[in-house]
């Protein structure tokens, strides 16, 4: 497996000079923030994963690519602990989370933001509360949790829609929201299922330079489900830096710099089959590859 | 693919006991109804077990009462006039004919208080509210919200489903309360309007129908029936799958099943109650 190396120990070499400290941050930085391992899900005889294995680095993007039907969103589920497996573990930050109740799985999803296909926010609750939500939920005084939502609607651009509901926004000012209540509380993993279905192009690569500066300037690690192939393409080949300013810029990879942190996971029928940087798939000579790629 | 399954919809660490991943549309109907039955049985467990750690959700409790309780006054207040009223207007030339007009407040207050004001209030609840409370928890569920809830480290049984039954465990019986009384003010106008019967016979004959037992019988049900509304609606509508068509087909099932419910348990709530007040104190 390709990530064998990061759970083997053999990158460990430079911080034992480094003393006792540098190990405990770097053995924190190894740890994948999710691995499956082994996992089987079937309802009745429908196979929906067939002993699925991978992992996500600590500021990793993972992408999943497929067909509809082909277990992708079932993934993101399982993580949130919203479907639990048949056989197999499931790790987050290192915590294996498969026979983790209900109270358990609550404190592991504070750590997980997770963003919807359509965006999923409370119909009866406007942009303001549907952000701060997590935050009303633990009685934050009202001060920091207005802080707090106006930087997050400033992270996806949104902050003069803050009194508004959520039937007046439009599709992608829902999603964006939906990434803003996500992002709440810093979790260090966040989840997109489908985050550009159905999005005009400009309004979809917007959802993914907010992807990339999650990547890049948060370090947050992220599985990206979708089957918009241009998705793949922004964020795999550009990445996000703040200039002396403290704005945020765009740039394709390149000579100076080499994107390392976005991979591929291709499903199909439950089954891996493609895992690897986003090149040798596009190079890919299977057959079903070079179909789902190029629609022929 | 979501929506297609029960379990997919509803996971098992909410039905905890299912280990067996059958399509629900395939059991028989037997297995079902158990199925049903534990589910139910797990939510009520869960929604309990949400009031005994913090956050409660005290806001949302009041909130409810003002949709559910406040919200039904006025169809329950008709519902309750406009019975007593038939009653009177249909029993009372029978006991006119016995001679016993006099007692026509005691046949409405009895038949009242102990019956059709708690059966007819919580087949009204159920229509209003029931339907309200799984049309939107099915909506939510078909948009993902409860996803996101869960998502977000908040348990539905606890934000949704404990608030709607406290509410109802509260109202209900207020409303049952307000329908009995309205019923009696109903039949006394029609009595005293159509049939020229005295206020005063009539008021002392309430009196006579109206004893403790069915006082207490009077209350007691209503708050059973508010249980059995309130679960009944939010499983429905937790358990929505299949987009906007499901949500017509749970709002359906639960107010369907929790009328029938209410009346088969209205039956066995009666036979009950009688033995054990006509047993004890009273």
């Amino acid at each position: 497996m390709v990530f064998d190396v990061w759970k083997s120990g053999e990158v460990l070499g430079e911080e034992e000079l480094c003393g006792s400290h540098a190990t405990v941050i770097n053995e924190r930085r190894i740890l994948p923030a999710i691995e499956f391992k082994d996992v089987e899900l079937a309802f009745d005889d429908q196979v929906i994963l067939d002993k699925v294995s991978f992992s996500v680095r600590r500021g990793e993007t993972k992408f999943i690519l497929g067909p509809s039907g082909t277990g992708k969103s079932t993934i993101i589920r399982l993580i949130l602990g919203l479907l639990k497996p048949d056989s197999g573990r499931i790790l987050i930050d290192g915590e294996d989370i498969t026979d983790f109740d209900d109270v358990e799985l609550m404190r592991i999803r504070k750590n997980v933001g997770m963003v919807f296909q359509e965006g999923a926010l409370f119909d009866s609750l406007s942009v303001y509360d549907n952000v701060a939500y997590r935050l009303h939920e633990t009685k934050t005084p009202e001060d920091e949790v207005e802080h707090e939502v106006r930087r997050m609607l400033r992270f996806v651009d949104l902050e003069d829609a803050i009194d508004k509901m959520p039937s007046e926004l439009s599709g992608g000012m829902r999603r964006r929201v939906g990434i803003a209540r996500a992002l709440v509380g810093n979790p260090n993993i966040v989840l997109f299922d489908e985050p550009t279905a159905g999005l005009d192009p400009p309004t979809a690569r917007t959802i993914c330079e907010l992807a990339i500066k999650l990547r890049d300037i948060e370090d947050v690690s992220s599985i990206f489900v979708t089957h918009e192939m241009n998705n793949l393409e922004y964020i795999s080949t550009e990445y996000a830096i703040l200039d002396r300013e403290g704005n945020v810029g765009f740039e394709l990879e390149g000579e100076t710099r080499c994107q390392l942190n976005t991979e591929v996971l291709m499903l199909r029928e439950g089954k891996i089959v493609f895992s690897g940087r986003d090149e040798p798939l596009r190079h890919s000579d299977d057959p079903y590859i070079r179909r789902f790629l190029r629609g022929k | 693919m979501s929506g297609r399954f029960f379990f997919e919809v509803i996971p098992r660490s909410v039905y905890p006991f299912s280990r067996t991943r059958r399509p629900f549309d395939r059991m028989n109907l037997f297995t079902r109804f158990l199925f049903e039955l534990q589910a139910i049985t797990n939510l009520l467990w869960r929604s309990i077990k949400g009031l005994t750690k913090s956050p409660r959700y005290f806001g949302e409790i009041i909130n409810q009462m003002d949709q559910i309780g406040v919200g039904s006054l006025g169809i329950v207040v008709m519902t309750g006039f406009f019975t007593g009223g038939v009653l009177i207007l249909q029993a009372y030339p029978t006991l006119a004919y016995y001679g016993a007009q006099s007692n026509a407040g005691q046949g409405v207050a009895t038949s009242l208080i102990r019956e059709l004001g708690p059966v007819l209030t919580a087949l009204m609840v159920a229509g209003r509210v029931g339907s309200a409370i799984s049309a939107e928890l099915g909506a939510m569920v078909v948009s993902q919200q409860i996803d996101a809830m869960r998502a977000l480290g908040t348990s539905p049984a606890r934000k949704l489903v404990t608030p709607r039954i406290i509410a109802l465990l509260i109202t209900l019986p207020l409303l049952t309360i307000a329908a009995d009384l309205f019923g009696l003010i109903g039949g006394g106008l029609v009595a005293n309007q159509l049939y020229g019967l005295d206020t005063n016979t009539y008021v002392s004959s309430v009196r006579t129908g109206t004893d403790i037992n069915a006082l207490v019988t009077g209350v007691i049900k209503p708050i059973f029936f508010g249980l059995i509304i309130g679960l009944i609606s939010c499983h429905k509508g937790l358990t929505t799958k299949g987009g906007t068509v499901g949500v017509g087909i749970s709002t359906t099932q639960a107010v369907v099943l929790s009328s029938i419910c209410v009346i088969i348990s209205d039956f066995f709530l009666s036979k009950l109650l009688q033995s054990a007040l006509d047993s004890t104190l009273f």
